[in-house]
């Protein structure tokens, strides 16, 4: 279904509902990359400039179906996937994506977008290397989104499936339907499943082990910011404190 | 009366049951004369009394302004471009193309997807992998193909609209000028329909005639059409 990474740099990607904690863990582990003297990029889901205004206007005007939903997302990944994705990974560097094509294959299919069509339209991407799936009971998951955010948005709610007149109802409905999808998808997949209620610190030291793991041994694209001395000292270091021999 | 019939998975969300218009697609290539078949087949049918829907690329008020966007930067790739035209036809089809054939219009179509799926071949994208995405349309009624050498294309766009940059395939790098490009990217064109034809079932149309024996040659197959099915109607409009 997905490449194989055939090409000289890393992929690593966080998956999970909202509220499970992985944007915080990619996030630390983005630091700890870039410290450890890493050619390191980070790319998030819808956030391509080139498709911006085409999803912002139709979410305003709630004017997406399940199925334009669906492809304008891709639409967003394949540009990033074209100008920046790829080519970083061509060139040997670790790429970082806080949600990748699994999140689509979740959301999509909840929506009840035909499963075996989404997989195709997003099969020009590439196994990564690990997909974390941060995986939160729903209920913590719930609370922590009303927690900290004063409104929730009609199609993270999933509102154009009228599972509920009640947006909060509707959130818990969607995000269920769309944990169900998660849940499928670790055999299917492989997926690196992740405590998401253990402490941040604790999840963050299984994290760097595993990538330590990843990155025994690849020598990837040096990066002339950081002096070559300080860039194998630190790599030497990455190496000696990971997980087991 | 049909249920709609999909390529492949269409909308299994959707509940869209019978569809008492019908779907007539006119394809071909850049200049062939498509949009001026389109306007006295309307206009002859609508004469004959039926209701009449058209509807052509890009047209979906969701994606016009953002592919246009996209089209005039320089950092739209094949996949992305690929992918936007895909959200313009799912538009078009799930807000305007069903529920017209719902209501019993005619509609025109002004190419479908095989366009797309051409054009985008020829830019090295996955033809297995433009196919399958395609699943969500529903199989027309009639495709017409209207074929026509290219030296009569390029009659008629000077005549017309004149050459443009994405018509000639500019973006292909094929030739260094507007003219050797277009006959280069066209004669590709045409090998790419001529395979679809096979597959997709396309009725040929010999384009390279003048536009009335190309319009009596088309009216033949839609009549054939008719006659078989659509009551002429009561306009549902």
């Amino acid at each position: 279904m997905l490449k194989e990474n055939t090409t000289k740099g890393k992929l690593i990607v966080v998956e999970g509902i909202d509220g499970s904690g992985k944007s915080t863990q990619i996030d630390l582990l983005y630091k700890w990359l870039q410290s450890q003297g890493y050619s390191v990029f980070f790319s998030e889901w819808n956030s391509s400039p080139l498709v911006k205004t085409t999803t912002k206007a139709a979410k305003k005007e709630k004017s997406f179906t399940p199925t334009t939903f669906s492809i304008l997302h891709c639409t967003d990944f394949a540009d990033r996937w074209e100008n920046s994705i790829y080519p970083l990974l061509k060139a040997g560097a670790i790429v970082l994506a806080d949600r990748y094509v699994y999140t689509a294959f979740a959301r999509d299919v909840a929506r009840g977008v035909d499963p075996e069509w989404v997989r195709n339209m997003y099969s020009f991407a590439i196994k990564p290397d690990v997909a974390f799936y941060f995986r939160v009971p729903l209920d913590i998951a719930v609370e922590r989104i009303t927690a900290a955010r004063a409104k929730l948005k009609y199609y993270e709610a999933g509102m154009d499936l009228n599972l509920s007149e009640n947006i909060n109802e509707s959130f818990k409905l969607f995000q269920g339907r769309i944990l169900d999808e998660y849940d499928k998808m670790v055999d299917e997949f492989g997926l690196t499943l992740m405590d998401g209620t253990q402490l941040v610190k604790e999840q963050q030291k299984h994290v760097r082990n595993i990538v330590k793991r990843v990155l025994r041994g690849w020598e990837g694209l040096p990066n002339p910011n950081m002096p070559p001395k300080e860039q194998s000292k630190a790599k030497a270091k990455a190496r000696n404190s990971g997980g087991e021999a | 009366m049909k249920q709609p019939v999909f390529y492949g998975a269409g909308f299994p969300y959707r509940e869209i049951g019978p569809l008492t218009g019908k779907l007539i697609v006119l394809e071909g290539n850049d200049g062939v004369g498509r949009s001026t078949q389109i306007k006295m087949l309307r206009r002859w049918l609508e004469a004959e009394g039926y209701a009449v829907s058209d509807t052509g690329l890009t047209r979906s008020t969701l994606t016009a302004k953002g592919i246009e966007e996209a089209k005039s930067g320089h950092t739209l790739g094949p996949l992305t471009l690929s992918l936007f035209y895909l959200a313009d036809f799912a538009d078009r089809l799930e807000n305007l193309i069903i529920p017209a054939l719902q209501a019993g219009f005619i509609v025109l179509s002004d190419r479908y997807f095989y366009s797309v799926i051409a054009r985008d071949a020829n830019r090295g994208v996955d033809k297995e992998w433009s196919r399958k995405l395609y699943g969500i349309a529903l199989k027309p009624d009639l495709i017409l193909y209207m074929k026509a050498s290219v030296s009569t294309l390029v009659q008629r766009l000077i005549h017309g609209r004149g050459l443009n940059y994405w018509e000639a395939g500019m973006d292909l790098h094929l030739a260094d000028n507007l003219y050797d490009s277009f006959i280069a990217y066209q004669t590709l064109l045409s090998k790419q329909f001529d395979e679809l034809s096979e597959i997709y079932n396309f009725v040929p149309v010999d384009a390279d005639q003048a536009v009335e024996p190309i319009f009596e040659e088309i009216k033949i197959s839609i009549l054939e059409l008719l006659h078989n099915q659509l009551p002429k109607s009561k306009m549902p409009k």
